[in-house]
């Protein structure tokens, strides 16, 4: 599995083949439009759904502004609570310390619980070049790693996968990792589960380390939280003899108390529960219970120079709930690979292209990944408002400007293929600021009409593969207007009515 | 009551025949219709691909060219929101890259007296029922912008329902995006494509004769697909349809 999606083509042309694969879009439609059914049930339930969703963004925002203090506070705690807290600058240097730490208790295997960061910086593969194995012990991300796949949702990593599929990866992978699936295998729900349970209860028996993700961290008393389904995060968190979680830096909320409005939105706009099944909480160590040794990787990894954007900086609010992916019409159809990075869907299209940058053909064509419907604002817990985020950073991508890389404010220069459009762009402005020349413009284009072809050429050739031109009127309004003194004089020329048939 | 009606730069060139509908609709029910000859667009497609600074003489020219009406009026639920929604943003920028307080101050009297034509018969004329026949079959498509930019909610629905004649399907998955989104279309063609097509089968399915949306040019986009996928339906903008009359049918 790759974590890094290094070498995606642009979002267009991943897109293209997800479009076209008929089992895909089922799989995706049939998925998304039951949680989006549910999502909207479990919202209409809370009666205090806008103020829970503005609390949250408050929250958010508060400590994002003021970051450095509470990390340095959730340091404080950590290690007040016998963890030891480590920062990490990039995804190189995160890999070095979990290996480090991994090798430093000689163990060769490790389980995980899912964590998007891990997946983000590429650990697996870190940790396979030093010659320890990773497990994933997420029922979704076991699928996705035993099928030698990418992840392709925030919450439902398989969810391109139906369960024909899954018994299909069960039975011909799960004996490359450990235990074989049960002989005689069905695709039923059931059987699937009790083949992953048993597969997995081996790895967490065994399992001497185990490496985690946070949803949050509470830097009043050092408390990390994951919030799960099937109790599998529990076994990681809970067994091991050291633990290792690596989180991002955003991840921090102040006070123990703010936990309370997070636990309320995030499981019913992700899974749509009510309350999710399982919430762990982890404090640093504590003797004769859980891991004795607790390492804290702090992971910025751009998310500093997102910090310093203040459109983008919202984007850092994410609590990956997922349901903007849910709703998305162009998630949908695309699935999640098109979007070549571990965080899919529309907060992936902003998110992606402010951690990595935008000099990548994939990370360029992320913010055009949209229609700007605004339906993942409409339903985002936190009010991140994506579509401004998106055209803020198309305004990035078409024309450079300023931004922070490493920390340092740099200029970038505009991505490549965009100079026609930027002199289309200027050439629209500059008529439309002359009412005359767009006159002139549309009684030209009314007089050819019958010359105009039935496709059209350069871009719009895409336009025309499979929609028709509209035809263009005899007379364009303003003409009818002057001519008939607004409608009063006479409602239509009987040529122009004749035309127009 | 005289207002200003903007048609915006698709309409005119594209389809008048909307701009004559509004005309017609709006005369009969007392309003006194101008049509400032200086508007051209809004700059929408130029803010959403990325040029807002090329948006940002197209506002000011809207602020010029409107600035003297009580209302303006406009058939098109997206370049509506464009003003409502992001006009004001484009002023907070302006002044927060110290380009002073001129754009905002600008737009700060003509942003809120801009309406969606059916917002502004529900809201500011007061009617629903426009009088209006129309004897097909009609399916409603709440465009995005119209839906979530200005919250139009169902005054479209209202409206129609009041029309004679009219048989009024609903439309399965209504809220979902056709897959026009401006440049979209151009930029993502396979995407914005099968969006489209999702769109009109679910029209066809509710075994109507009439697509129906307040904006052409989500309404381009379908009729090219439904051309395409050769359907039986046919586009149709909403003022057209309360425009009609027994006497005086759609062109």
């Amino acid at each position: 599995m790759s974590g890094t999606f290094v070498g995606m083509p642009a979002f267009p042309e991943a897109a293209r083949a997800a479009v076209a694969d008929e089992r895909l879009r089922g799989n995706l439609k049939h998925a998304t439009h039951t949680i989006r059914a549910k999502r909207a049930a479990a919202v209409a339930e809370v009666s205090d759904w806008a103020e829970l969703r503005e609390a949250g963004r408050r929250i958010k925002d508060h400590t994002l502004r003021h970051l450095d203090h509470y990390l340095l506070r959730l340091e404080e705690s950590v290690t007040a609570a016998g963890g030891t807290v480590h920062w990490a600058a990039d995804a190189a240097e995160a890999n070095r310390i979990v290996t480090g730490l991994v090798k430093a208790t000689g163990e060769s295997e490790v389980v995980k619980v899912k964590s998007m960061a891990t997946q983000e910086i590429g650990l697996n593969e870190a940790l396979e070049a030093e010659g320890i194995r990773a497990y994933e012990t997420d029922l979704a991300e076991l699928i996705v790693q035993l099928g030698h796949d990418r992840p392709s949702h925030i919450l439902v990593p398989a969810i391109h996968r139906n369960r024909g599929e899954i018994r299909d990866v069960f039975r011909s992978e799960m004996k490359e990792w450990g235990r074989p699936a049960p002989e005689g295998l069905t695709d039923s729900p059931a059987e699937l589960a009790e083949a992953a349970r048993l597969h997995l209860r081996e790895k967490f028996l065994r399992a001497k380390v185990g490496i985690s993700g946070a949803n949050f961290m509470v830097a009043e008393t050092g408390t990390l939280v994951v919030v799960e389904s099937e109790g599998n995060g529990r076994m990681c968190l809970t067994l091991p003899e050291t633990l290792i979680s690596v989180v991002g830096i955003e991840k921090t909320i102040p006070t123990w108390r703010d936990l309370e409005v997070f636990l309320q939105t995030l499981p019913r706009s992700s899974t749509a529960e009510r309350m999710n099944p399982y919430t762990s909480l982890w404090t640093g160590t504590t003797d004769g219970d859980g891991p004795r040794a607790f390492h804290l990787v702090l992971l910025d990894n751009g998310r500093t120079d997102t910090l310093a954007d203040d459109v983008g900086r919202q984007a850092l609010r994410c609590i990956r709930c997922s349901a903007c992916l849910n709703v998305c019409p162009v998630y949908e159809r695309a699935g999640g690979h098109a979007y070549g990075s571990v965080y899919p869907g529309p907060i992936g299209a902003i998110l992606s292209p402010q951690l990595r940058g935008t000099a990548s053909e994939i990370d360029a064509s992320l913010p055009y990944a949209s229609s700007l419907c605004g339906a993942c604002y409409e339903v985002c817990p936190v009010a991140i408002d994506i579509p401004e985020v998106l055209v803020h950073l198309r305004e990035r991508v078409a024309q450079g400007g300023p931004a922070t890389r490493a920390g340092n404010k740099v200029v970038l220069r505009p991505a490549k293929g965009h100079a026609a459009e930027r002199a289309a762009m200027r050439a629209t402005r500059w008529a439309f600021g002359r009412p005359g020349v767009l006159r002139t413009g549309q009684r030209l284009a009314a007089r050819t009409r019958w010359l105009h072809p039935r496709t059209l050429p350069g871009p719009g050739r895409a336009w025309s593969a499979t929609r028709d031109l509209p035809p263009v009127p005899a007379e364009p309004f303003r003409d009818w207007w002057e001519r008939t003194n607004g409608g009063r004089d006479d409602g239509a020329a009987p040529q122009d009515r004749e035309e127009t048939k | 009551m005289r207002v200003a009606l903007f048609l915006t730069c698709v309409n005119d060139t594209l389809y008048p025949d909307t701009g004559r509908a509004v005309v017609r609709l709006l005369t009969r029910l007392g309003v006194d219709v101008d049509f400032p000859r200086g508007q051209t667009c809004c700059g929408q497609a130029h803010y959403n691909t990325g040029y807002r600074h090329e948006a940002e003489p197209l506002a000011r020219r809207f602020a010029e060219v409107f600035g003297g009406y009580e209302a303006i009026v406009t058939p098109s639920g997206s370049c509506g929101a464009m003003v409502r929604e992001l006009y004001p943003r484009l002023g907070e920028r302006a002044r927060a890259e110290g380009r002073g307080d001129g754009l905002a101050t600008a737009l700060a009297p003509v942003v809120p007296r801009t309406y969606e034509l059916t917002e502004f018969l529900v809201d500011v004329l007061g009617v629903t029922d426009v009088g209006a026949h129309y004897p097909h079959t009609v399916t409603y498509h709440p465009t995005c912008h119209g839906l979530r930019g200005l919250g139009l909610g169902d005054r479209p629905l209202r409206l129609l329902r009041a029309v004679k004649g009219l048989d009024l399907r609903e439309l399965p998955g209504a809220e979902e995006c056709c897959g026009f989104g401006g440049t979209f279309a151009l930029k993502n063609p396979d995407v914005s494509a099968a969006m489209g097509a999702d769109k009109v089968r679910s029209a066809e399915s509710t075994g109507a004769e009439v697509l129906c949306a307040a904006d052409n040019s989500c309404l381009m986009h379908l009729g090219g697909t439904m051309a395409r996928l050769r359907t039986g339906l046919r586009p149709v903008h909403i003022a057209e349809i309360l425009a009609s009359t027994e006497e005086e049918p759609p062109a």
